[in-house]
């Protein structure tokens, strides 16, 4: 096949793709405003989004902070500068690792249940049939969704920072004999507020990526059960690919 | 209540088409106030969007659907919510919320369409569930219930707000001899208790002659012939008569390349469609 042919009919296709998710993330803007709310369903997705989460955050995290305590510090040893270890989990939790994580276990977690949940709906007409009951599917089942993720992926986020740094100084003190004193005054004395806030950014935009790109691709499975699976595979390869481009460009507009 | 009565449902040159493929190509059709139409036709002839045209799930590219004398091709979301009210649908499969249960399913346009209190909600559910001929399933999920009973509930949520239009899709594919004369039983039951206006969709035959109070077949994305279960066991044209008496010769051709084509969302049902008739 001609080459630009591929290549003009992939662009084609992914514009598309964006543009259609592009219009359903305007609409589920445009749905979230307006009441009355799915309390039931907002309070049953947050659980799902965020207490069922948790664990696999939490584990996520202290064993990232412990690794970095580990490898800065072998880094660090060589020009001396030991005590610095627990600045560079801080900073490195709070700014990046604590929210792509986070990130990256969500859409993986919850981003593909969203996606498989919303793609047998579609194909078994639960969805028409929302519609046949004057209930808007969009409001019905992505808004809780999404707000279920902008607000428990930042608060996961928080857990993950604080059992990030935790799981840094359990290593840095326990095995690697840094003097705890020492340690807290190196990370607090560096850290700064706007770091944390510039996390939670992040964690909020993941969020809305996780259940924009989950839900689009819900909505739009078809084909029984081959594409229920596909719908699945490509919300998390998609919502996980989106999480990492975009916090290059958030970290570099906001450094 | 035949054609001096006033039209419920009057659809005109209706067109839609997916890609290439043009399913329906200028589809004229009247209901009449509390009649019940069956729209007969092979799989991928269109009757499935024909049916979702009418309750707005697919937008039709050309031509009018009137509801009460009303056109509603034309509303928007807001709108056409409005009109799904008067509209009552059983879905092939049932289309049941499967995270809820029979009676919240039965419940669901109750409680999101009017502000009824909890119990209100679930005694009108067990009501509508014992008119479908159904007891002591109020609390178990549909993954529990046969397939028979799956369209119960399903008919039982269409009927609980009360609709003046109940469209049935496919109501007897899927579930065994018995069981769907059992639902055909229903369906004239509905008529006659609710005195509501139906359009069903099917291709089985036995169905559509005691469903029907008049049948229209569709074929080649037009409706060719419409008239009473009578004048449509004695019509004269070689396609009816092809597909009455389910014979694979004829002028219809089995692998007419429009069965090939899948339609959208719902290629699983409709290959399996197509295996069941070829059987």
């Amino acid at each position: 096949m001609n080459p630009f042919r591929w290549v003009g009919s992939y662009t084609i296709r992914f514009l598309e793709e964006a543009g259609r998710i592009m219009i359903l993330f305007a609409q589920t803007l445009g749905w979230i405003f307006r009441p009355p709310w799915e309390m039931r369903e907002i309070l049953k997705q947050m659980q799902e989004v965020g207490v069922r989460s948790f664990p696999v955050v939490v584990i996520t995290a202290a064993f990232t902070g412990m690794v970095l305590a580990l490898q800065s510090f072998t880094g660090f040893k060589r020009f001396g500068a030991e005590t610095m270890v627990g600045t560079v989990v801080a900073l490195s939790m709070t700014r990046e690792l604590g929210p792509v994580l986070t990130g990256l276990m969500v859409s993986g977690r919850v981003g593909s249940a969203m996606a498989a949940e919303l793609g047998t709906m579609r194909v078994t007409e639960q969805i028409d049939a929302l519609y046949t009951l004057a209930t808007n599917p969009i409001k019905y089942l992505i808004v809780p969704r999404f707000l279920a993720a902008i607000i428990m992926v930042p608060v996961l986020v928080i857990f993950a920072d604080i059992i990030g740094i935790l799981g840094g100084y359990l290593v840095s003190v326990q095995i690697l004999g840094t003097n705890p004193t020492l340690y807290f005054r190196r990370t607090w004395n560096f850290l700064e507020l706007n770091d944390l806030y510039i996390g939670l950014l992040k964690a909020f935009f993941f969020g809305m990526i996780i259940a924009t790109i989950s839900c689009y691709q819900g909505f739009s499975a078809q084909g029984g059960a081959e594409g229920v699976g596909r719908a699945t595979t490509q919300a998390v390869v998609f919502s996980s690919l989106t999480i990492l481009i975009s916090n290059y460009f958030i970290t570099a507009l906001l450094f | 209540m035949e054609r001096e009565s006033s039209i419920k449902i009057r659809v005109t040159n209706l067109h839609k088409s997916f890609g290439e493929n043009h399913v329906l190509r200028g589809v004229d059709l009247e209901v009449h106030r509390g009649e019940s139409m069956v729209v007969i036709g092979g799989s991928g002839s269109g009757k499935t969007v024909l049916i979702k045209c009418i309750i707005g799930l697919m937008q039709p590219d050309e031509g009018k659907i009137y509801v009460n004398g009303f056109e509603i091709s034309n509303l928007n979301e807001k709108e056409m919510n409005e009109v799904r009210k008067k509209f009552g649908m059983l879905f092939q499969w049932g289309a049941l919320f499967d995270s809820m249960t029979v009676w919240e399913n039965v419940g669901f346009g109750l409680r999101h369409q009017t502000h009824l209190k909890e119990e209100d909600i679930r005694r009108i559910a067990s009501e509508k569930l014992a008119l479908v001929g159904l007891k002591n399933v109020e609390d178990l999920m549909p993954s529990e219930l046969s397939g028979g009973m799956r369209k119960r509930v399903s008919l039982a949520r269409a009927i609980a707000i009360e609709p003046e239009i109940l469209l049935y899709d496919e109501p007897t594919t899927g579930i065994d001899p018995i069981m769907a004369d059992a639902i055909n039983e229903l369906i004239v039951e509905m008529r006659e208790k609710l005195n509501v206006t139906s359009v069903a969709i099917t291709h089985d035959m036995k169905s559509a002659y005691k469903i029907g109070d008049r049948i229209a077949m569709l074929y080649q994305g037009k409706i060719i012939e419409v008239g009473t279960p009578d004048e449509i066991k004695n019509s004269t044209n070689s396609i009816v008569r092809q597909f009455i008496e389910g014979r694979s010769e004829g002028p219809i051709k089995v692998v007419d390349p429009s069965l090939l084509v899948m339609r959208p969302q719902e290629n699983g049902h409709a290959e399996k469609e197509r295996r069941d008739e070829r059987k």
